[in-house]
């Protein structure tokens, strides 16, 4: 049950992405593309994805935390890091780079698979590599150490 | 580059669509919605049991256009125009920024800000302003 629900969360998700028009790099690069504003071809819908989104999970988070626990059991899982370091900084950067090369972000990036043909299945794959680079390096022994240990 | 229209009704819907997404996995499994946290977690070695559930979730959004096309009868078929060196490029970018700034647009832009989190604006901020930079050098500089 709960895996199904999770599967027509996804879908939602999704349709939300195609709906935004955000599943499409083009509208996603030419978002981006402030430089495009004098000649008119600057795309500014994006901008209204983000208030739609944050407008509903801004309310409706609010709601659901009133609840003791979520309804498939366990507990709510919420970030509680507020250190802003180097990675915070570095990780987004990077991303950001990525993004503005191709338009894809990793939900869009999803919904390509199956209508987007090969140039689609390039970036997923590359995407996961990244991903599990990441997360190697970020769990590496080393990694966990303190730079400079304090006496 | 190809010209899209401005649409802000239907990206104010498909916003509002992306966000009760979000609100329903918090209430399901009290889990954010960030895509690439859950994406990074379909990789092994796995840390739970909850494996299963994030395939679904993004299996989910892989079917999407499916059922726009079921729907409408159309595909909402991508335009990509960037070539496959530099779509690779940009994916390997996109994956390894958003595992090591542990987010996306999804997890930082959408979920994050309206957590009002600090972290999630620093994120936000960075990879706006990196990716309008992007586009600006390699559309009107390069």
């Amino acid at each position: 049950m709960s895996v199904l629900v999770q599967f027509a969360i996804g879908l939602v998700f999704g349709l939300g992405l195609v709906v935004a028009g955000m599943s499409n790099p083009a509208k996603v690069l030419n978002f981006l593309d402030l430089g495009a504003i004098p000649s008119g071809g600057w795309d500014p819908s994006l901008a209204f994805v983000m208030a739609g989104g944050i407008a509903v999970t801004f309310v409706g988070y609010r709601l659901v935390l009133r609840r003791s626990q979520p309804i498939f059991g366990g507990t709510f899982h919420l970030p509680t890091s507020t250190d802003i370091d180097a990675r915070i900084i570095a990780g987004p950067a990077i991303f950001g780079i990525g993004w503005g090369l191709a338009g894809f972000c990793p939900g869009p990036a999803f919904t390509a698979l199956t209508v987007g043909g090969n140039p689609a299945l390039i970036f997923v794959a590359a995407m996961m590599v990244g991903m599990g680079a990441a997360r190697w390096l970020a769990n590496r022994p080393a990694a966990s150490l303190p730079v400079a240990p304090r006496a | 580059m190809a010209a899209t229209d401005f649409t802000p009704v239907a990206s104010l819907l498909g916003g509002a669509l992306i966000g009760a997404a979000a609100v329903m996995l918090l209430a399901a499994k009290g889990r954010i919605a960030g895509v690439s946290g859950i994406a990074v977690r379909l990789l092994p070695p796995y840390a739970d049991s909850e494996l299963a559930g994030r395939i679904a979730f993004i299996l989910g959004i892989v079917m999407a256009p499916l059922a726009v096309l079921l729907v409408t009868g159309t595909a909402p078929v991508p335009t990509i125009e960037t070539g496959p060196a530099l779509l690779a490029l940009a994916g390997l970018l996109v994956g390894f920024g958003a595992v090591w700034g542990n987010g996306c647009t999804s997890g930082h832009g959408v979920c994050g800000l309206s957590r009002l989190s600090v972290r999630s604006l620093v994120a936000t901020g960075v990879f706006m302003a990196t990716a309008i930079a992007t586009v600006f050098l390699t559309r009107h500089v390069l």
